[in-house]
């Protein structure tokens, strides 16, 4: 229930926004998230937007495992 | 692919799996970890995680996935509703081969029912736009990161005034279904990683309590081979320190409090009820049924049935592999009558279920 | 649960494909040269074989990204006579059509075919066309059959394949089936992935001049790479072990994947050769193939092992193993 990816913001309409991963484009809900931007990245689960991917966070997760050794 | 590729970096999964192999020999002679997510069991199998593990850890897919634990019932029903003049069904794709007690969507779609898969709930919408003459029914079914894209979609189809599209609920809820499981006393589960997407939607709070009453671990994971392998050391680290603790490793997506929006999406439109798993039986509060406000599209109201469960007794013992007590091998009807062409349990019925694995893996 | 009723699964290229072959055609049918199961059967002359195959074709859409319907029926007929190790040489067309199809849509149809079997180097020598009432047939329905020559020196057999041999793919898998998805539109994904149909019978003949150590070829069609490393394992006292770091696939088609839950090796080729050759040949066979447009991408991806016997393992970006599995049919796209 869980298969979603993230895709990143190209083009705002309304309620809606077209997202990419590489060269692949779709038309996605974008009304469960609040402030979307171009250039986000939304996390994509059959075709609506259920979070926006935080970057920050993103890098320091790769460096989980360094805290834990 | 960005934010993906760099979660299936071969090396920092190599690192991981050295620490996983230390703790797992310094913490207990077994260790019982389940996922309660669909999309994680399939991952695990896909990238192999089970070969990675020290023997001692023992990986138990849980009811995570929403069509697994739809009880044959609703599938009955579908099929049943399918057959009427003018009606077509729409569903997510990983129900059409999933038995129902006589027969599948797929197969049914084979003798002529309009059965149509669809990727997003708002293309079943679509189809009953373009069907003014048709009622359209929704296979409604997943865990609360799918529920809130259904609520959304009810609320534009109540906008614009659709009248042909119909929902067959069958949503579920993930927090109940694992408090059950540790509430039965001869369960034994260690650690859980949690449902990232599900998360996404509720947050952390409800691991929160689940942990500090049954003293569990709770790793919220992400879904990659790094994310997944984490938890599991996560997990080992937090079973040496004698304490269930509740760890977001999947911050890039989930955050502390959930997706606002989305959680009104869901109690805006749908009340909680108990509802029926399938290979376990009843659970208290775990599901989810459209409320007074969207009562005109509960197709069970619309067409004046109720999903019956038969309560006949099988000799599946899905529930107690998945409380992690028996394996595939204990039961009497594995390999003999529940093979992957032919599954009787959820554990079965989804392709990396624990009795699957067992099938392709354990099996001589 | 039996079936007593088709289901589009059965076409799919995969298990159920398979037991319906074996249950009834096979049954039924049954001679030494069609037990084989081979892409085309192979009838032994003294100075020559003569391989000859048929096929038909019911896509939907009839015209997609990167090919037609015309097209795919020239070069999947082209290709079964290739695999075999044969020229091909003559093709017989027969078009079943719906009333009220287009004509002007017939005459793109087989100009297509007339190209794609000039460039084969094909003669369509005899045909045949019949007109069925509206909803008897979804548009147009072809069959082509396609006779061959084979050296008989030429030897290919699943029953030379042993350990040690190596997998060869020519270029990147999943275009083919992915295209068609997007062509029908049900999805609403925006793409440039095109069909890689395509003729691959030069590029064979010029590897098997390079070496006799070819064993075997089949084409990875419906059911896609998964169902034809399953085929050529089922029975046998070999596996086969690919990698998956060494597969090629462009970056469009995992991408399409991801987002709705495919996996890329239960996808159809219509452009893309399996070859399984021993290990002492195979890099003068990869840089002959890389020279041919159709072999650009070509690569080794695995090879045959002693064990497990008659299963395909992946080595997965982890470094474990797991099973590759025959597809069971129909692929849906998955929310889970």
């Amino acid at each position: 229930m869980c298969l979603a990816i993230p895709m990143k913001v190209e083009k705002i309409e309304d309620d809606y926004a077209i997202v990419s991963l590489g060269n692949v484009k779709r038309k996605v809900n974008i009304s469960l998230i609040e402030n979307v931007k171009k250039g986000d990245y939304l996390i994509i689960h059959a075709g609506f937007a259920i979070e926006k991917l935080d970057r920050e966070e993103a890098k320091k997760t790769l460096n989980i495992l360094r805290e834990i050794k | 692919m960005k934010y993906l590729d760099e979660y299936r970096n071969t090396e920092i999964q190599k690192e991981i799996i050295t620490e996983i192999q230390k703790y797992s020999k310094i913490t207990k002679e077994k260790i019982n970890i389940m996922e309660v997510c669909g999309t994680h069991t399939m991952a695990i199998g896909k990238y192999g995680i089970r070969k990675l593990l020290p023997k001692n850890i023992n990986l138990i897919s849980g009811p995570g996935c929403p069509v697994c634990v739809t009880p044959e019932e609703y599938i009955d029903t579908a099929i049943e509703l399918s057959k009427g003049k003018d009606i077509f069904i729409s569903t997510f794709g990983d129900m059409m081969k999933v038995p129902g007690s006589f027969s599948s969507l797929e197969k049914e779609r084979g003798s002529g029912a309009k059965i149509f898969v669809v990727y997003s709930p708002l293309d079943a919408l679509k189809i009953a736009e373009m069907n003014k003459n048709k009622k359209v029914i929704f296979l409604s079914i997943g865990f609360e990161t799918t529920t809130p894209l259904i609520s959304q979609t009810l609320k534009i189809a109540k906008e614009e005034k659709i009248k042909n599209f119909f929902l067959l609920s069958g949503n579920k809820l993930i927090p109940p279904v694992m408090e059950f499981l540790l509430n039965e006393k001869d369960t034994e589960i260690d650690g859980f990683i949690c449902p990232g997407h599900v998360s996404a939607i509720i947050g952390t709070e409800p691991y929160i309590k689940i942990s500090e009453k049954f003293n569990v671990s709770c790793i919220i994971s992400g879904f990659e081979p790094f994310d997944i392998l984490i938890s599991i050391l996560l997990i080992l680290k937090n079973i040496k320190e004698g304490k269930g603790k509740v760890i977001n490793e999947y911050k890039r997506t989930v955050r502390e409090e959930g997706n606002i929006k989305a959680k009104k999406a869901i109690y805006d439109t749908f009340d909680i009820v108990d509802s029926e798993w399938r290979g376990i039986g009843i659970v208290k509060d775990s599901g989810l049924k459209l409320n007074e406000n969207f009562s005109d599209f509960d197709a069970e109201k619309e067409f004046g049935i109720k999903i019956k469960i038969s309560g006949r007794k099988k000799s599946c013992i899905c529930g107690e592999i998945l409380k992690g007590k028996k394996n595939p091998f204990d039961c009497p009807l594995f390999e003999k009558v529940c093979n992957p062409e032919n599954p009787i349990g959820p554990c079965m019925v989804s392709s990396e279920g624990t009795c699957s694995a067992y099938y392709k893996y354990e099996r001589k | 649960m039996k079936e007593n009723k088709i289901i589009l699964s059965h076409g799919s290229g995969g298990k159920l494909m398979h037991n319906l072959i074996e249950s009834i055609f096979l049954k039924n049918f049954k001679n030494d040269i069609l037990v084989k199961l081979y892409d085309s059967g192979i009838i032994e002359f003294d100075d020559f074989d003569l391989c000859f195959t048929t096929d038909s074709y019911t896509i939907d859409p009839i015209f997609f990204k990167g090919g037609d319907i015309g097209k795919l029926s020239i070069c999947g007929t082209v290709n079964d006579l290739a695999v075999c190790g044969a020229i091909p040489l003559y093709i017989s067309s027969s078009f079943i059509i719906e009333e009220g199809f287009e004509i002007k849509n017939i005459e793109k149809i087989v100009k297509s075919m007339k190209k794609t079997a000039i460039d084969a180097g094909v003669k369509i020598v005899t045909g045949d066309t019949k007109v069925v009432e509206k909803g008897k047939v979804d548009k147009i329905f072809i069959n082509t059959s396609g006779i061959g020559i084979k050296d008989k020196r030429i030897k290919l057999g699943i029953e030379r394949i042993e350990e040690g041999d190596v997998i060869i793919i020519n270029g990147e898998i999943g275009e083919h089936g992915l295209s068609v998805l997007l062509s029908r539109n049900i999805y609403n994904i925006d793409s440039d992935i095109k069909s890689d149909c395509a003729h691959l019978n030069i590029l064979i003949s010029e590897i098997l001049k390079e070496t006799d150590e070819i064993k075997f070829m089949r084409d990875p069609t419906r059911g896609g790479v998964s169902a034809t490393l399953n085929e050529i394992v089922k029975g046998r006292n070999f596996g086969i072990l690919i990698y998956e770091n060494k597969i090629p696939v462009k970056k469009e088609v995992l991408s399409m994947c991801e987002i709705l839950g495919f996996d890329p090796l239960n996808i159809a080729n219509e452009g893309k050769v399996i070859i399984v050759c021993g290990k002492n040949d195979s890099e003068k066979v990869i840089k002959k193939m890389r020279k041919n447009k159709y072999g650009k991408k070509a690569e080794i991806i695995g090879e045959v092992i002693k064990k497990p016997e008659g299963k395909v393992l992946i080595e997965t970006l982890t470094g474990a193993r797991r099973i590759v599995d025959m597809p069971v049919g129909e692929q849906f796209p998955r929310i889970c």
